[in-house]
This record gives structure tokens, sequence and C-alpha cells, in this order.
């Protein structure tokens, strides 16, 4: 029998949850953890990470089809879709198994079930409808997440209409794919799909593509999209869906405009809701607004003991926005003293479909909005030798600063490989550099992250190659 | 070897000072412990002394230099028969100039020693503080060695000159181009089309210039007035100094500002709670009685400070009194004589002025206002009679301290002052 008293629990073990129970442990506290389903969470078993091993599969895929480019011939190029899901699955698996091992390495108490508030500091934790164990601790840490949206109408079926999660384990590749939302989540969707060769359409109610992204970026994305041979409706609304046996008759909205479409499956990618059901948080006097639980700038629900990170605390909807918050507020409990609220004008987003999207800070517009005075640059893959060398002339970088002080404002890129670039704007914002120190910098060559710093030397009309 | 004479540090926070004029001529001999420049800051000006001996061989900064940075080369000091650079010498071991605030000659030996400790503290010291909030506080004319930093480590960040610029907001927006805009919107000498002469502001009067703005913009001020008889506190007065020797070390003269300075120390003693001042993180009381005294020099003003002056006897606080205010119109306070204090006083008395209101001496959070003893008619026991009134005003921070406590406080002062063997006490 373990122990039940603990100085915090965590219950969720998703990518905030395990990274708080972690950094507790590190700081001296006797922590546990609380997880119904999978460790790693959404992130690791049913997003981030298996859905990366599928764009891997589909980018493959995209190469073979351009042999001829790099000097390769080769027949009768075919896939193995239920291969392809297999090793999409063992990642997930492999990272998961590698969580329960950092957990116990930091002697973490996992706790295998779900848990319920019980009122002054006690957590009940249950599985299939029956008790567990009763755990207590002076802290309490809510990492829940949250799920798929589902639009009235349009409920995922897992046959016909499906969320994220039956999007990553297709057992055979839909000929016709609407995609309904065009956020990170439907966009890296459709780009799997197309690049495996399906017929893909994408709805989007927004009059742009990547609505949280740059204008530019969207168009950019939007463009090359369409040269894939996407199908892209913006402006659009869903109003209706018939289903037959294997095909779905959707009627779209565009203004007056009413249109059908007939598709094999549909994916419903439109937002997210907050895990906040069943926890005992009204009785607990939490409280939730939009489906997320209202916290302050150290996760401090304002009830004492009680503290929510990551996607159950609201947007973004971010992986790495979860694990950050766990491990402030983990901190401030461990009364560490330099210990500072995260600055979400510093979360670097990432869309990783192709080619990739990534930005940080605010988009011109927002900038506008804000009242700066902006110095914009841009720069096109097509100026940098590294991108075309490796056949990826498409993309482009734009950076934003503000013309009084030179504050990086934003950044924005779109092309090949852009996810594994953008830390280097995220590091030049919170370490609040000006476009001297990016334009002081000494960038490799040749490499694609060379255009980042013509994006800076451009905002001051100083690019050199272009 | 040819060796640079550095401008030294008067201060710990000073960064940067005007050369006011040279002692010695280029070519003359000089002498450890020689003063060989005179130096102002905000408030003060110094003398520098040599400490090598040898030949000031090159003046590289001339009289009249303002913002000449602490650290800097000034002159080059050679031996006697050396060639003569023509610019500053590499880098040597030493500072070879040391702050001195009063003419007394010190033993040169030693003086090397603090010189040293007084170049480099501030030069060598690192700021730690963002690129942006480096660049935004430059615009802003802020000196961020003055901010306390909220980052990581506390290093200065964006936030914290955002912070310090919402508590005293800038300059008006169109002055942002210049370096150091004044801290409130002022006037641009160009604005002025009557025929005018200009006169370029003083370290003092810049400082005079932004204390009192902030005083003015961030302190809630709130005012206090009462009369107070002054027969008793004359006659006491006529009585001690009958006291006196005739010359000596025992000697002094009373003045009746210095009974004043001493009623208001023991009346913070007894009302402890105005010798206070405002924090963000909650209002510091004073463990001392430090008080502030307004004193007038030729081109402004300076606020030497008696220290316990509840705990010193009236001769005491008057020869000291003295002596701080001579140095003061020589500008030869040294910083601690005048950088502190939890009170002020400000007596105009003898300009026959009646009554006043001053402005608060940030971070103090009181100023008594002095105006003239004067004869006027009063009411005693319901008839008419002549008494020697004085009117004080006591300006108030009303974050620290409230009405009834600072009537308090001006009521206590009254009763010493009315009854003033409280003051020998």
């Amino acid at each position: 029998m373990p122990e039940t008293e603990f100085d915090l629990i965590v219950l969720g073990g998703g990518p905030g949850g395990y990274v708080a129970a972690i950094r507790s442990a590190q700081l001296g506290l006797k922590t546990a953890l609380v997880e119904r389903e999978h460790l790693g969470g959404i992130c690791l078993n049913w997003g981030c990470i298996p859905t990366k091993a599928l764009l891997r599969s589909s980018e493959i895929n995209h190469l073979l089809h351009h042999l001829p480019e790099f000097g390769f011939s080769a027949e009768n190029i075919r896939y193995d879709l239920a291969a392809v899901v297999k090793r999409s699955r063992a990642v997930a698996k492999q990272l998961s198994s590698g969580v329960a091992h950092l957990l116990r390495k930091n002697k973490v108490t996992v706790f295998d079930g779900s848990g319920k508030l019980a009122g002054g500091g006690k957590l009940a934790v249950e599985k299939a409808g029956s008790a567990v164990t009763m755990l207590a601790a002076k802290h309490i840490v809510l990492a829940t997440g949250a799920r798929a949206r589902e639009l009235p109408g349009l409920e995922a079926d897992g046959k016909l209409i499906w969320t994220y999660k039956q999007a990553m384990v297709p057992t055979a590749l839909p000929k016709r794919l609407l995609v309904i939302g065009s956020g990170a989540i439907g966009i890296e969707f459709a780009s799997f799909y197309r690049s495996m060769g399906a017929d893909v359409t994408v709805v989007e109610v927004l009059d742009r593509i990547l609505p949280v992204e740059d204008a530019e970026i969207s168009a950019f994305a939007h463009k090359a999209f369409e040269k894939q041979g996407m199908k892209i409706l913006v402006g659009a609304k869903v109003t209706a869906a018939k289903k037959s046996a294997e095909s779905v008759t959707v009627t779209l909205e565009t203004g007056t405009k009413k249109t059908e479409i007939v598709v094999d499956r549909v994916i419903s990618a439109v937002g997210i809701v907050g895990n906040v059901e069943d926890l005992g948080l009204a009785e607990a006097g939490v409280r939730v607004e939009k489906t997320h639980v209202v916290v302050d700038e150290f996760c401090r629900t304002g009830v004492p003991g009680l503290y929510a990170i990551g996607d159950l605390v609201g947007p973004p909807w971010l992986a790495h926005k979860a694990s950050h918050e766990g491990v402030v507020c983990v901190e401030k409990i461990a009364g560490l003293a330099d210990v500072h609220p995260l600055d979400v004008t510093n979360i670097p987003g990432c869309t990783y479909c192709r080619p990739q999207i990534a930005s940080v800070g605010l988009t011109e517009a927002k900038a506008k909005e804000a009242g700066h005075e902006l110095r914009v640059g841009h720069f096109p893959f097509i100026g940098n030798g590294k991108a075309i060398a490796l056949g990826e002339p498409e993309g482009m970088v734009k950076t934003v600063f503000d013309a009084k002080t030179g504050a990086l404002l934003g950044a924005h890129m779109i092309g090949a490989e852009v996810t594994e670039m953008i830390q280097g704007y995220v590091l030049a914002r919170t370490l609040e550099s000006t476009e001297a120190e990016l334009m002081h910098t000494v960038f490799p060559h040749p490499t694609i992250s060379e255009t980042m710093h013509e994006a800076v030397l451009d905002a001051y009309g100083r690019a050199i190659h272009f | 070897m040819a060796t640079n004479i550095l401008m030294p540090a008067l201060s710990p926070t000073m960064t940067e000072g005007t050369l006011t004029r040279w002692l010695k001529q280029e070519g003359e001999v000089v002498k450890a412990g020689d003063v060989i420049a005179e130096i102002e800051t905000d408030k003060a000006t110094m003398e520098v002394e040599a400490v090598d001996e040898g030949v000031l061989g090159k003046i590289l900064v001339p009289d009249g230099s303002e913002g000449v940075k602490v650290n800097a080369p000034i002159a080059v000091l050679v031996a006697e028969g050396e060639s003569i650079p023509a610019g500053p010498a590499p880098p040597a071991e030493k500072a070879a100039a040391a702050p001195t605030p009063s003419p007394g000659p010190p033993p040169a030996a030693t003086a090397a020693a603090p010189a040293q400790a007084n170049g480099h503290a501030p030069a060598g010291e690192r700021l730690f503080i963002s690129p942006l909030a480096r660049r935004m506080a430059r615009q802003a004319g802020l000196d961020p060695a003055t901010l306390v930093g909220s980052g990581p480590s506390g290093r200065i960040v964006k936030a914290d000159i955002e912070a310090a610029l919402r508590q005293a907001p800038p300059a008006a927006p169109q002055a942002a181009a210049p370096a150091t805009p004044p801290p409130a919107p002022a006037l641009r000498a160009g604005a002025i089309t009557a025929p005018h002469d200009l006169v370029p502001h003083s370290s003092m009067r810049k400082v005079i210039a932004r204390r009192l703005v902030e005083a003015k913009q961030q302190i809630p001020h709130f005012y206090i007035t009462l009369d107070v008889a002054l027969d008793a506190l004359l006659d006491l007065r006529a009585a001690l100094n009958a006291k006196s020797a005739k010359e000596g070390p025992g000697a002094f003269k009373l003045s009746v500002n210095d009974l004043l300075i001493k009623a208001a120390a023991i009346a913070l003693r007894r009302v402890p709670k105005v010798n206070a001042s405002f924090t963000e993180d909650g209002i510091a009381f004073y463990r001392d009685v430090d008080i502030s005294i307004a004193v007038a020099i030729p081109d402004g003003l300076i606020t030497p400070i008696i220290r316990h002056a509840d705990e010193k006897g009236l001769a005491a606080i008057s020869n000291e009194m003295k002596t701080l205010a001579a140095r003061a119109r020589a500008g030869k306070l040294k910083p601690e004589e005048f950088q502190g204090g939890g009170f002020s006083i400000s007596n105009l008395g003898m300009y026959g002025v009646r009554e006043f209101a001053a402005i608060i001496n940030p971070p103090q959070s009181a100023i008594l206002a002095i105006g003239a003893g004067e004869k006027r008619p009063v009411v005693k026991e319901g008839a008419l009679a002549i008494a020697t009134l004085m009117t004080c005003t006591l300006s108030v921070d009303h974050r620290v301290v409230d009405g009834a406590l600072g009537a308090e406080w001006l009521a206590a002062f009254k009763a010493i002052v009315e009854d003033p063997l409280s003051l020998m006490l």
C-alpha cells in the first residue's frame, strides 16, 4: 500500500503535469502524480509526437515523388498506411514509457486513475467507477488538459466524422477529405493527408487560414497549399452534414451562397475545450470561465493550495506553455526566490505542415493595433543558398520591430525547418535584444537561419542578399 | 613615466561631473597633496589633489567641461624632464588623483588607496540590464543605475523602465529625440521669443528642478498652519547666550533657528510617525532624528543635516549648524553631510516672510516652513495684549501622515516652543 500523504499532488500526466511533478520532486517536495490513461498526455500519445511521426512519413512520400529533381529515379513507389500508423504509435509508446521512467527516477509516486477534489487538501482517486485511494497534500496542481471541441450536428462518430484521435490511426486513406478548421491541428492533418495523396478541402469560418498567424504568412501558406492541390474555402460555414454509408454530404455557406460537397471523411478541428468536468471544481470554489479554470500569473486558483496549469487554464493550447507553467507554478510553491511569470508573448507557435510555419510575438496587425510605430523586414528563402541547395526555396521570414526602441515585437516564418529555428528569435525576445544585438550576431553559413539575420537587416534597409 | 590623472568619483553613485577649473597650469610642478583642480557634482564642489609628484604635462579636459565621465583621464602627469605626450598615457595601474572634500593637507602616502576605492567601485560594477531596457532608459533620460531590476537575478528589463516611466511621466512625446529630456515637459529655450540671456543650468539647478518636480508631482502634499508664541523661547535664548564664554572653545551664540531645530527634534521623538518615508513596500520609520536644514547658497540651496538632533545640546547644534552653513556656502559639503535626513526645516523668517508652504524634500514626508517672529495683537484672558508670534506651516505627505497626525505633531512642536524649558531636558 503506497503512502497517501504528499507535499504536492499533480492531477494529469501530460506535458504540463509530468514536468511539474518532476520539478516538484527535484525541489525536494514529496510528490504524487495521478493519471487516468497515458503518461505524457495527449501531446505525447495523441498529439504533437505521433503527428510528427506521420508527417515525417508524408514528407518522405513527397520527396519520393520528386526524386528526379535530385538525380534519382524509382518506379512503383507505394506506401503501406498500416505501417506508417504503426510507426507513429510505436514512437508514442516509446516516449510514454520514457516519461514513466523519468517519474520513477525522480521518485514521483504515480497513481493510475481519475482524481477528484474531495475538500481540505484531499484528492479521491478512482478507476472504472471504484475508489482506488484517498490522497492528501498541501498543494494540488490540476493539469487535466483539454479535448477537441465538437460542432453541433458534426459530433465525431469515429467512422465518418473524425477528431484528431481517429485521424491519427486511419485504416485506409480517405479519397476525399474535408477538414473543418484551419488552426494548427486542422492544417497539419490537411497537409499530411494531401501529401499522402488524398483530395483535401479545408474550410475556415474566418477570412483566412491559420488566423492567429501574421496575415502575410497566412496568404503565403494559402498559396503554397493550393499549389499542392489543396482546396481552401475561407469565410465559409458548415451548415449541414448528411451521412450515408461511406460518405458525407456537407453543406457549406459562403456569405449567401450555398454549396454541397461530398466527401468520404470529415476531420473536425474547431478548437479546444478544457477538461473541467468531474473534478469537484465548483465545490472547491474554483472559478471556471468558458471551460477554463481562472488562475493568476503563478497559476494559483485563488483557493489556497489549489493550482491549475496548461490547456486547462486556456490558450495558447501548447505543450511547451503547459510545461513552463508547471515549472513556474511549482517553483513558486516551493518558495524559490527568482520565479518569474510566463510572458505569453514569448511563447512560440509552430505548425508542422509543409511548408512549416513558426512565429513568436505580435503580428504586424496586432503590433499596429497596440500603437507601435513599426519597422518591418522580409526575406524570402529564394535569396538563401542553403534553401536552394536543399530544394526548399519556398519560404520567407518576416520581422516586426518597434521603430522607436528597436524591440523585436514579433517574428513570423514559413518554410523548411522554421520550427527548429524560431527559438533564435524567442531567445532574442526573452533577453530583450534589440535589432543591434541581432545584427551583431554571426549566423553560420550556409544555413537557412541566415534568412533570420537578413530579415532583421531588411527591417533597417540593410539586407544584403535580396 | 607618464601617468594619467583620472576623473575621481566623489560619491558612490557619481558617474560624471563638471571639471570647474584647473588650479595648476600645464608645465607646473605638483607635489602629492597639491590641489590641482576643482570638480562640481550635483551638489558639491570638491578639490582634486595630486597623489604623485611630477609635472602637470598635459591638460586633457579644459576648464568648465561638463559631463566628464568618472575615471576618464583628465590630465597627464609626467616626471620632471620627461617629454610631454600629446594624449593620455596608456592605462596606468592606479588612479593618480584623489578627491578631498576639505583643503586640509591629507597624508600623501595613504591618499592613493581611497582614490582607487572611490574611482573603481561605480565604474567596475556591472549593471545587469537588457539591451532593450538600456536603450529605453537612454531615450527617456533615466539613469538605469537608480532602478531595481525585476528580471531573472535582478536584471533590469523593459518592464522596469516602463514602470519607472509610469511613475515619473517622461517629457512631452515630441521631445523624444535628444539624449536627456528634463523629467517634466519644460519649455525649450528657443520657444522664448522675448529678448533674454540664457544661463545654462548648473548641476545643482538640474537636481533642484528634477527633485522638486518629482516631489510636487508624486507626493500628495497637504498643509497645516499654526501660530506659535515665541516670547518664552526668546527669553530663554537671551538667558542662555548670556552664559556663553566671551570667546574660545566654550563660546556659543544660539540663534532662534538653533532652538527651533532642537524643538522640532524633540517633537519628532514625541510624535515619531512623522519621521518616516513612503516606499512601495511599506512606510519606513526612521530610528534616528536627522533634520535637514535648508540653507540658501549663491546659486541655489542645499540641505545640510544635523544628525541625532534630539540627542545634541543646543550649543552643539548651534556650532555644527554654523560650520555646515559656512561649508555649504563654499560648496564644500561632503555628500554624507547633505544626503539623507528624515525631516526638513526651511526658515524664511529673516526675510520678514509671514508664512509660506514648502515643498517636501523626497523621500522625506514632512517639511516645516517657518515665518518671521513678529509682535502681533492677541487676545489673552479676554483682553488685547501683545505677543511675539511666529506662523509655522507643516507640509505633509498624506501617504504617510494623515491630517490628525500632522496636527498632533504641530501641536507638540508648539507646546515645546511655548514651554522651552523642555528643550533643556
